[in-house]
């Protein structure tokens, strides 16, 4: 019996196979590598922030936010949370879970470690597991992640980080 | 059966009163005082009706009379439409139970869970359980939008607020704060497998007082679990009951492991099942035998017993394990008996509800 799959967030991106390349597993393999590349940007954002503020954060958004939103979802499929954990998260981006969850697995996880709405999908959180293992700050997944703010969905996360506006 | 057994601090002025204060507790409902006297605690699921009586209900719990300590009202299980998991638990309070409230966040977002686990605290309600939530894919209405606007991590955390801080998420007073024993879901039998203890830590982390997992057909499993458990010291801060329940079938068991999300049951059990010459008689022996099991192992503190539609085995199930070892949980009947054992200072401190 064929049943029509539940809907993905956003529509009309069908959920990664495991079996096929994709780049967001490419970029979880090398989450050290990735965790390398993170602290350096986010020391350049920290830099930047003067030139940033010259310029004007809400100036900057829409081009950084476009900006970020090419490459982060090249590399992560990012969804533009605006609101960044991904190196919490072992470089595997939490919003990619059909469920949302931002701190770990739900009980659902198929015994190949396989999505239980997405059975072709790699759980995101067997993923994230793997990827912080291999991070030298991966126990920052133990972090209690506070609820979402749906206020920050499209916004740059590599601006709020220069702005200090989270950690 | 004596009716004396039951623990004094077990009952209240009324049925639908909440228990008399005791200290270091920060709910009034039984069944974190039966944890915390370090009893083996029973805790049953009860299947939710699909209809609008009351009495559909009544007739569902009165098979775990004086079985269990507690009665979870599930949250659309398996993303199916039931009768609510705040109702049920209103109707279970008016006659004394002590009903486990399951919040999913599929189906709600933190506007409305607060407001009803602010409702769901006002009619007695002393226990949740913050659940994720089966995905909509898995039940009778695939076309629904999916929520999730909390995790179940965060929905601890904003309920640990409620009570300890007396604010809402937002920040906003609350005049009198939700008292309630909070609990998570945990489930050792999917993978990542040595993550699942760690996620224990951060659900504790997170405001997490007692768990309820998944059903356990794989003891040597749940042992490993275990000994990380104990290992990093976590059966010292949290209460770990242990799922359970009897398979009527060795082909329902098949279909279980395939098509319910989460469940886990090894070629073995179903071998033994396919065995026997009364499948249904040997899924509640099986039941018993693993409820032993479970008792022995170190840092579990009780058992949540699934028997999904055979509500009717699990005072056979609870009796016939032994774990009671002479203990009476509460029964609806003691309910009216308790004026008379109560000092009269305790109805003062319970708000009197209207009593069914």
């Amino acid at each position: 019996m064929s049943r029509v799959p539940a809907a993905f967030e956003p529509a009309g991106k069908a959920p990664r196979d495991g079996k096929k390349f994709a780049l967001r597993f490419w970029s979880n393999a090398h989450s050290r590598g990735m965790e390398i590349i993170y602290a350096a940007v986010e020391k350049m954002l920290h830099i930047a922030a003067p030139l940033f503020k010259a310029i004007g954060y809400e100036r900057l958004e829409t081009p950084v936010a476009a900006l970020e939103a090419t490459i982060k979802g090249a590399l992560f499929d990012c969804r533009m949370c605006g609101q960044c954990i991904l190196s919490s998260t072992g470089m595997s981006c939490a919003m990619n879970c059909p469920k949302n969850l931002r701190n770990g697995p739900c009980g659902g996880v198929r015994a190949n470690g396989n999505c239980e709405v997405y059975a072709e999908m790699p759980c995101v959180w067997v993923k994230a597991w793997e990827g912080s293992k291999a991070m030298e700050h991966g126990n920052k997944i133990m972090n209690v992640q506070p609820a979402i703010d749906h206020r920050l969905k499209g916004r740059s996360s590599w601006l709020a980080v220069s702005r200090g506006a989270h950690e | 059966m004596e009716m004396s057994a039951v623990h004094p601090h077990d009952l209240g002025p009324t049925p639908a009163a909440p228990l008399p204060e005791l200290p270091e507790h920060s709910s009034r409902g039984r069944l974190e005082r039966v944890l915390r006297r370090g009893e083996f605690a029973i805790t049953a699921e009860l299947n939710p009706p699909d209809s609008a009586n009351p009495d559909d209900v009544y007739e569902r719990v009165a098979h775990f009379d004086g079985w269990v300590d507690g009665i979870n009202a599930t949250d659309g299980s398996g993303a199916n439409c039931h009768m609510s998991s705040v109702a049920i638990c209103a109707l279970l309070t008016r006659v004394g139970y002590s009903p486990i409230l399951q919040i999913s966040c599929r189906d709600y977002n933190r506007i409305a869970i607060q407001g009803n686990v602010l409702g769901a605290a006002a009619l007695g309600v002393c226990n949740v359980l913050a659940l994720t939530g089966d995905g909509v894919q898995g039940g009778d209405h695939p076309e629904a939008k999916p929520v999730f606007d909390l995790d179940s991590t965060s929905l601890l955390a904003t309920m640990k607020k409620m009570r300890d801080e007396r604010a809402f998420l937002s920040g906003r007073k609350i005049t009198d704060p939700p008292r309630l024993f909070l609990g998570a879901a945990e489930n050792p039998f999917a993978p990542p497998y040595d993550w699942r203890p760690l996620r224990l830590a951060k659900k504790i982390a997170a405001g997490a007082q007692y768990f309820q997992t998944q059903y356990c057909y794989d003891v040597p499993l749940l042992k490993s679990f275990m000994q990380k458990v104990r290992d990093m010291g976590l059966d010292q801060q949290a209460y770990i009951l242990v799922g359970v329940g009897p398979l009527p079938s060795a082909k329902t068991a098949k279909w279980m492991r395939s098509n319910v999300a989460g469940v886990h049951i090894p070629d073995a059990v179903i071998k033994r099942l396919e065995g026997a010459e009364n499948q249904k008689a040997e899924g509640i022996k099986l039941c018993i035998d693993l409820i032993q099991e479970i008792h022995e192992i170190a840092g579990v503190a009780g058992v949540h017993i699934m028997a999904y539609r055979q509500e009717e085995s699990v005072g056979h199930i609870v009796s016939e394990s032994g774990i009671l070892k002479g203990r009476q949980p509460f029964r609806r009947a003691f309910a009216t008996l308790a004026d008379s054992e109560m000092p009269p200072s305790s109805v003062a401190m319970g708000q009197v509800l209207t009593p069914a």
